[in-house]
């Protein structure tokens, strides 16, 4: 048994190794850098390697332009044309996602729990709450993931594959169950993540050992080649396939593995989830297409039942679900399987049009994706008034206390500020809409107390998610309800939109691939999937506030939603992500000639 | 004793740990059941590498191995945090989030 020295192409490997290597700096800046420089440190190290991956795609654009791409670490990586477009997507996409995920807004808290380990409404989560603890690990475990996804799509073989899939779940897990606020919820959205996540690895995991037992090899082309080959093992062959594509689709979503997406959108901090919604889905449909395309497109006429039928059910339930949802991320959450379902039908056209429509389309729904859970990331809550020691409040009656997570878990609303200014009742606060203050009644009770002075401001809480809560917002944030209008007019497909560039490319190369049901059905969701985006525009734009629908079980008043301001980095993301939707929907010729000329996956 | 049989076992053990994740409730003995599977596969990427003569399936099982491990840290943690919380590991109490 000889071993032969992998040639490794330093060079190609240059934007997953500037992002794992900064993840893993950042390691080191946590363990080294006085806390309170630790924040900017990983800020700044985070954003310039991202960035340095963008600009390192770049630079190796024309070369694999030229080339065609090449194999490296002995095959382990294609580093093609795809490749590229997916990483430079993704890097894009990431960039963006960490502005969102820096941005403190006013309240001067970001959207993490000061300590993950803390008990929720424990003693030491508030201390370390009013000490200003900040888990700053969250930017090294984004960087780690955003690795992770770098190299998923640009696996020549299934290790590299397996190995890549854990490096980007993994961080994923930890930061879905950081959430600063409803804590419960984050947690109970880890778990589920965790325990169906590694379910669909071991899934995966299984059919590369068959594939493994079929072929011999783990290489893509070799696989693909002992495919074409007859042999007495056609069994192990489907058995595995089928597998790695169930463990692919759990990834990107699809249904019959879509229940952990509603649940863990909701759950995570909403940063993290524009993050993974958008970034996750460009790898996840990175490899897919890789595998689909170059490793199983001889078994196309025994997989495409499989693939046709899980395309038609992941627009239907897609669409259909997300139409009696009530909980703005849950209906983003739907609408993501509902598109994951679009992106299949390019997906199963199995034509060379087909790739360059998935990678647009993805390039079109994540910006969409992470500009439209970075506005949900500043509409907030705002919390009951309570005016200083002992007074009855009268204001306090007319918005009670609110329990919007539902998890009455033990604590106190230790929602004690003064009211006097904003900020400084934000900070107390935070703790409220994790247990639920059980403030509201001694308010009510004491009539001839003095009114309150000054203002009818409480704290602010956490996100406003409830739709009914969104009612308005066009009155009263015209800018920002506009930018979600335009985000959502891209997820409808309308028009002068990057979405309608998107799903006219990938329904165009399924009618191309001889899938024109497929089309059809696609056409049909997305007819029926605006009627939902539109809805919320209504809502936020026709409806006054507090009228909105009431079809919750309990007839909690929920209290209005009023609009945080950023620090500037969120709005840069989200202006960012709607020019860039803007542009892709007005002047997508550029970019889809970009795509289309490189779109050329190595064998 | 055929190499078959050790493939017969790893498919029985993996259908063993398949169900235990689907139809057990505490979140512990899912994990013991994921677990379970990953060992299987280990024992399938053995077999296969013995009848293939090939060493790459035995370097697979050492990376799933270690990928294993790692994925014990990430999930023990989450777990016992919950568990910390609210005193229990059923995946049933976990009921918070629906829609």
């Amino acid at each position: 048994m000889t071993f032969t020295v992998p040639d490794i192409a330093w060079a190609q490997l240059t934007p997953v190794l500037i992002v794992l290597g900064a993840a893993v700096v950042g390691v080191l800046v946590e363990a080294l850098v006085p806390r309170r420089v630790r924040r900017v440190v990983q800020l700044t190290l985070t954003l310039v390697a991202l960035g340095g991956a963008v600009v390192a795609v770049a630079a190796l654009w024309n070369s694999v332009a030229d080339t065609g791409g090449t194999e490296v670490l002995g095959g382990s990586l294609l580093v093609d044309g795809p490749t590229l477009v997916l990483w430079a997507i993704t890097a894009v996409l990431a960039l963006l996602a960490v502005l969102v995920i820096a941005d403190r807004t006013a309240t001067g808290e970001d959207a993490f729990a000061p300590q993950g380990a803390a008990v929720p409404g424990s003693g030491y989560e508030e201390a370390a709450r009013a000490a200003g603890l900040e888990q700053t690990e969250v930017y090294p475990l984004v960087l780690f993931a955003t690795g992770g996804m770098l190299i998923f799509p640009a696996t020549g073989d299934l290790l590299t594959l397996f190995v890549a899939l854990e490096v980007l779940s993994l961080p994923l897990y930890l930061l879905t169950g950081l959430s600063r606020r409803r804590r419960l919820l984050s947690q109970e959205a880890s778990m589920k993540y965790f325990l169906l996540g590694s379910f669909a690895s071991a899934l995966l995991l299984f059919g590369i050992a068959l594939l493994y037992g079929f072929s011999g090899s783990l290489r893509y082309a070799e696989i693909a080649d002992a495919v074409r080959t007859v042999s007495g093992m056609d069994g192990l062959l489907l058995a595995g396939s089928l597998l790695v594509l169930a463990g692919l689709l759990f990834k990107v979503g699809a249904v019959p593995f879509h229940s952990w997406t509603p649940d863990v959108y909701q759950g995570a901090p909403t940063p993290i989830t524009g993050f993974m919604a958008a970034c996750t889905k460009v790898a996840a449909f990175g490899a897919l297409v890789r595998v689909f395309y170059t490793v199983v497109p001889d078994l196309r006429w025994d997989l495409e039942p499989v693939m046709w039928t899980v395309a038609i059910a992941t627009m239907a339930v897609g669409t259909v679900v997300a139409l009696v949802q009530t909980d703005i991320k849950r209906v983003l959450a739907y609408s993501s399987i509902a598109h994951a379902g679009f992106v299949l039908t390019g997906v199963v056209a199995l034509v060379q049009s087909g790739i360059t429509a998935v990678l647009f389309y993805l390039l079109a729904y994540g910006a969409a994706t992470v500009g439209a859970f970075g506005i949900v990331s500043l509409v907030r809550e705002r919390g009951a008034v309570r005016a200083g020691a002992g007074a009855g409040v009268g204001a306090a009656a007319r918005v009670p206390a609110l329990a919007t997570a539902g998890s009455a878990s033990a604590g106190t609303g230790a929602s004690d500020g003064t009211a006097a200014s904003a900020a400084a009742g934000a900070s107390a606060g935070s703790t409220a809409d994790v247990v639920g203050t059980g403030s509201g009644a001694d308010g009510a009770a004491d009539p001839d107390g003095e009114e309150p002075p000054v203002e009818a401001e409480g704290p602010i809480l956490g996100e406003a998610t409830h739709l009914s809560q969104w009612a308005g917002l066009g009155r009263t944030n015209p800018v920002l309800a506009t930018t979600f209008a335009l985000f959502l007019l891209s997820f409808a497909g309308i028009p002068l939109t990057a979405g309608f560039t998107g799903k006219f490319a990938v329904f165009s190369a399924a009618v191309e691939g001889d899938a024109w049901p497929l089309a059809v059905v696609g056409v049909l969701a997305s007819a029926a999937a605006a009627f939902f985006y539109v809805r919320i525009i209504v809502l936020m734009f026709f409806t006054s506030p507090h009228g909105g629908p009431r079809d919750d079980a309990d007839d909690e008043a929920r209290p209005g939603a009023v609009v945080v301001a950023s620090q500037g980095f969120a709005v840069v993301a989200i202006g960012a992500c709607a020019v860039l939707t803007v542009l892709l929907g007005v002047l997508p010729g550029p970019v889809l000639d970009a795509i289309a000329g490189v779109a050329q996956l190595l064998p | 004793m055929t190499l078959t049989n050790y493939l017969v076992l790893s498919g029985i053990l993996f259908s063993i740990g398949a169900a235990t994740v689907l139809l057990r409730r505490n979140a512990i003995i899912v994990f013991m059941g994921v677990e379970l599977m990953l060992n299987a596969t280990n024992l399938a990427l053995v077999t296969f590498s013995r009848l293939h003569g090939d060493l790459t399936g035995q370097v697979m099982a050492f990376f799933v191995m270690v990928v294993a491990a790692a994925e014990v840290v990430v999930g023990l943690a989450i777990i016992v945090s919950i568990f910390r919380t609210r005193k229990s590991a059923s995946v049933d109490d976990i009921n918070l989030l629906k829609s």
